[in-house]
């Protein structure tokens, strides 16, 4: 923030503070944002406390986060609430190496006493893990930083009446209830505020506050003998309420809900091969899990083999710049900085500056993701000397790991839609939005579905089907790619609940992409008589 | 093939009570009490309920041979739920002192005036009479950062010596020890107090020549079950069997799934047993022209599926998040659907029995007596399946599913297992599965409130192929 910004904002201090609810979230009239907090004096202070604990036992390295996160969550069916719920959890966790070995400890016992013995019991951990032996931890280096940030965001979603919420969801409701067949109709809403302060004894104390808005409906039309739901794909992102207002869900939701009612007499689907052309409602969620999960470096060196798994993309030294991920046109970049992405951050859980960067360039892998310790792995093959910026923990009480940054596929040259894209196919469908989706633990064969189908005949969509997946192995999947969208056709899905490691933590990632044309894909029904 | 040693379980102290509370223990009963009588003290509501959970926990994770993170977190939180009339809405927070608990109180009531008339909503239970289920272990609780490392360090020589045949073997895998105490009182007079312990150890060894992966974990509450060395020598064993499979041809096969990938998959029939959705029309439980299939044949008349919380197997918890006691329920018996999940709202508006959520009390799937390797020696060709991967519905009417097979994929031949074959993927549908049962085996403890037997289906349906070792 430049000094006449910072000078602008103390002369206006009380204009802002009077426009917003939440004190430490006013917002900053000249960007039109919500200002960033400062640190809180005696939570830094406890993280010293830890620190200085850490390091009298033993510790050569020790960070500490302390993070308040608020979540709310509505959800509704038909005309009724059927749950509204605030949660708040706060507390500190702390990080040691000792001899290059991890320790980690949290409490919510927010006292100096209690701050300390965690401290110790992470150092314990530490020394504990000397016995086993093995590899030791190094450290890419990191300048020290000190500063705020926030999710640029006009709304605080925590701080809108919650009859304003409920009054939006229950009009979607109604809306989608007036469509003939529609019998059941689910809508909600997850918002989330989260204060996170980290202190390391490198000198770093940032406080960032990350504001995510994760809208969700579906509709479930019942005929004779059967029922069938569509889900539409309202992505989840890092913004404020703004965005929730700007999907319009009332006003959308009758076409939403006639969407359930059309598969309940759709075609279903004859299985076979077909030129698979995708949304990017529904191609966001196969990057995530052929090319997100496949190009996390702690996969590929087997740290996740025994949970998520670990990667085709493997062993680095035999694939960097060597494997050939999809045609010449496919690059794919990964990032913590796209404007209203999930991932998006100003530093990660180690203190280091969010980065931006290729996974795919032309075709060719060319790098992975990676944290302070996992540089050094793969350094003299990329030649990158600098962590990439992907720890991070769920919350206060989990230790930060490599975690993925949102990774988008780049539009094409031409600016081609959807529907060029379908002028030029002679027998395919088209699918739109999540369905299921499933991929095994090298990330090579993967099966997915959606939300709507539709047939291509001779360059026209002619009418919608039902009971489809689609079943492929990742590099041939990519390697049949052979059409895909301009920058007008550019999308961003995301999910809340990217799930990994042991214990499960959740994260949040967004994926950009285009529509996309795939060759000869297998098709299956996925239709069953009990 | 079984996945539990025994320790030492004579000294079990199992269903000793929490030691006194200092710092990072589990509040006990008494305090329990006090904090929640201090929230309901609070709450000016017409109803209030509180739930307040507590836990402490450990872990330790390891790879490439050496522990890779390990942690401990504890933490107490408090749940209110505030009835205004017939508006209702709840508020947590783990910040305990009294202005923050009347500032969750607070928020809690302001929801809930704000929140639109529940046309469905239930009144507060008052006070229950619960089975008292001896689910905490003291040395489950107590386990500490050495010992867990220790425990790491047995599994990882024993795999390196069980895997030799391979080469050097990679090592990863996960131990996890925690103790938890949950309860739930209403302004009403109802309380609800239940302490329980949960232990879990996995693994997974890979070949050097990249082309084997064996699994094995196990879980319990009592720590004292679970023995890690064992489960490392499973686990390598299972690498270096299955080095350089081979492929078959995708299709309908008879499989042997062992209880861990049991354990993956009957599980999902719980969540396919709420009468509402079976009397909505929307379940595969829900009867042509209305109404529902109990009564009615399900599966095969092999096949018993219960959830009990005071079966000395399960030890699960013994009310729910209202508070409603959770008795012994069986879902399946003898093939023939007994029972479904009904809500308080629902079983009022249908005469039935409230049940609580079916994998609360535990589940437990019974039928045979058989080990594993009796069904795999009365199998004239088939799949043998460690478990399972990356499981999703396909489809709600039926159950379906898809994920793929992992860790350990065997081919039978003449009863018995004569090579390794590459991994599948397959959807197939519990419920449709237990149809087509040809043998089920003995039932086992696999996890913390699973008790699940092998089982021999015939035509499962691996559906394609996967590369992924």
């Amino acid at each position: 923030m430049s000094p006449t910004r910072r000078e602008f904002l103390k002369t206006t201090a009380a204009t802002a503070a009077a426009l917003t609810a939440a004190p430490g979230f006013a917002l900053d009239p000249a960007a039109q944002t919500l200002a960033p907090p400062t640190a809180d004096a005696a939570e830094v202070t406890l993280a010293q406390e830890a620190l200085d604990a850490a390091r009298s036992a033993g510790a050569s390295y020790a960070d500490v986060r302390v993070g308040r996160y608020r979540q709310q969550q509505i959800s509704t069916r038909e005309r009724q609430i059927t749950g509204v719920g605030d949660r708040e959890s706060y507390g500190l966790g702390v990080r040691t190496l000792v001899d290059g070995r991890w320790g980690f400890a949290a409490t919510s016992r927010m006292s100096r006493g209690a701050v300390r013995q965690a401290a110790l019991e992470a150092v314990a951990m530490s020394k504990a893990a000397r016995a086993v032996g093995g590899r030791r931890v190094e450290l890419a280096l990191v300048a020290p930083v000190t500063g705020t940030w926030i999710t640029p965001a006009r709304v605080d979603p925590l701080e809108v009446p919650i009859e304003d919420k409920v009054a939006l969801l229950l009009a979607a409701n109604e809306a989608a209830l007036r469509v003939k067949g529609v019998q059941f109709v689910n809508s909600g809403l997850a918002l989330l505020r989260e204060v996170k302060t980290l202190v390391t004894s490198e000198g770093t104390n940032v406080t960032q506050t990350v504001i995510r808005v994760g809208p969700s409906f579906s509709a479930t039309a019942v005929g004779a003998g059967d029922f069938q739901s569509y889900s539409e794909e309202l992505a989840p992102r890092g913004q404020g309420w703004e965005y929730v207002e700007s999907l319009d869900m009332p006003g959308n939701a009758e076409r939403w809900a006639s969407l359930a009612v059309e598969k309940l007499t759709a075609k279903s689907v004859e299985p076979g091969s077909y030129d698979l052309i995708l949304d990017p409602t529904n191609l966001w969620l196969t990057i995530h899990e052929s090319i997100g999960h496949a190009t996390e470096l702690d996969r590929a060196i087997g740290e996740e083999a025994n949970y998520a798994g670990t990667s085709f993309v493997a062993p680095p030294e035999k694939v960097i710049g060597q494997l050939r991920y999809g045609p010449a046109f496919m690059n794919v970049r990964a990032d913590r900085t796209q404007e209203g992405s999930l991932a998006r951050v100003a530093w990660d859980d180690e203190g280091v500056p969010a980065d931006s960067w290729l996974l795919v360039d032309q075709g060719l892998f060319v790098d992975y993701q990676t944290t302070r310790e996992q540089v050094s792995r793969i350094q003299a093959l990329t030649g990158v000397s600098r962590s990439h910026a992907c720890s991070f923990a769920e919350g206060w009480d989990a230790v930060q790991f490599q975690r993925m940054p949102n990774v988008s596929l780049l539009p094409g040259e031409e600016d081609l839609s959807l529907d060029d894209i379908v002028a030029e196919t002679e027998r395919g469908i088209v699918i739109r939005n999540r369905g299921s989706w499933s991929i095994d633990n090298q990330r090579y064969n993967f099966q997915f579905s959606g939300q709507q189908f539709q047939e291509v005949r001779n360059g026209r969509i002619v009418g919608p089907l039902r009971d489809v997946a689609y079943q492929a192995s990742t590099p041939a999947f990519w390697a049949s790619m052979d059409m895909i969208g301009g920058a007008s056709s550019y999308w961003m899905g995301g999910t809340f609940s990217d799930g990994k490691g042991e214990p499960a933590q959740a994260s949040s990632v967004s994926h950009g992409c285009v529509p996309a044309r795939f060759r000869n894909v297998r098709i299956l029904n996925t239709g069953r008589t009990a | 093939m079984s996945r539990l040693g025994h320790q030492d379980t004579a000294q079990s102290p199992v269903g000793a009570t929490a030691p006194a509370v200092g710092a990072g223990q589990l509040l006990t009963r008494d305090q329990a009490r006090a904090l929640a009588d201090r929230v309901l003290r609070l709450s000016a509501a017409d109803q209030t309920r509180v739930t307040i959970v507590s836990r402490r926990g450990g872990n330790t994770r390891f790879a490439e041979g050496s522990i890779s993170t390990s942690g401990s977190a504890e933490d107490t939180s408090v749940t209110v739920v505030a009835t205004i009339g017939r508006r209702q809405a709840s508020a947590s927070t783990n910040v305990l002192d009294d202005a923050s608990l009347a500032r969750t109180v607070e928020m809690a009531a302001r929801l809930a005036r704000l929140s639109p008339e529940d046309p469905e909503l239930m009144p507060e239970l008052g006070p229950q009479a619960y089975a008292s289920v001896p689910a905490f272990v003291l040395r489950t609780a107590d386990l500490d950062p050495e010992s867990r490392a220790q425990a790491v360090g047995r599994a990882i020589e024993a795999a390196a010596a069980a895997g030799k045949a391979a080469g050097e073997v990679f090592s990863a895998g996960f131990l996890e020890a925690a103790a938890s105490a949950v309860a739930v009182a209403t302004s009403n007079g109802l309380f609800a107090y239940h302490q329980t312990t949960d232990a879990s150890f996995s693994m997974t060894v890979r070949t050097p020549d990249g082309t084997g992966s064996g699994w094995a974990g196990a879980g319990a509450r009592d720590w004292g079950a679970l023995d890690t060395g064992t489960i490392g020598t499973i686990a390598a064993e299972k690498a270096a069997a299955s080095r350089r499979p081979g492929a078959i041809a995708p299709g309908l096969y008879t499989a042997v799934l062992e209880p861990a990938a049991v354990t993956d998959l009957v599980p999902l029939l719980a969540g396919a047993l709420n009468a509402r959705a079976a009397d909505e029309g929307r379940s595969p439980f829900s009867r042509p022209g209305g109404g529902t299939r109990i009564g009615e044949r399900v599966v095969d008349e092999r096949v018993t599926f219960y959830s009990d919380p005071a079966d000395p197997s399960l030890l699960g918890q013994p009310f729910d998040a209202e508070g409603l006691p959770i008795r012994r329920t069986v879902w399946i018996d003898k093939g023939v659907l007994r029972s479904l999940f009904y809500t308080r709202f629902w079983a009022q508006k249908h005469g039935s029995e409230p049940t609580g959520f079916p994998a609360l009390g535990g589940l437990a799937l019974i039928g045979g007596t058989k080990s594993t390797e009796e069904l795999v020696a009365e199998c004239d060709y088939g799949i043998l399946v460690t478990h399972f991967f990356y499981i999703r519905s396909l489809d709600p009417r039926t159950v379906l599913n898809t994920g793929l097979t992992r860790d350990g994929t065997f081919l039978i031949q003449k009863g018995r297992v004569t090579r390794s074959l590459k991994n599948f993927r397959w959807n197939e549908s519990p419920l449709l599965m237990l149809n087509r049962l040809e043998d089920i085996g003995r039932s086992e403890l696999t996890a913390p409130g699973r008790l699940m037997p092998a089982l021999r289906i015939s035509g499962f349906d691996f559906s394609s192929l996967s590369d992924a070792v």
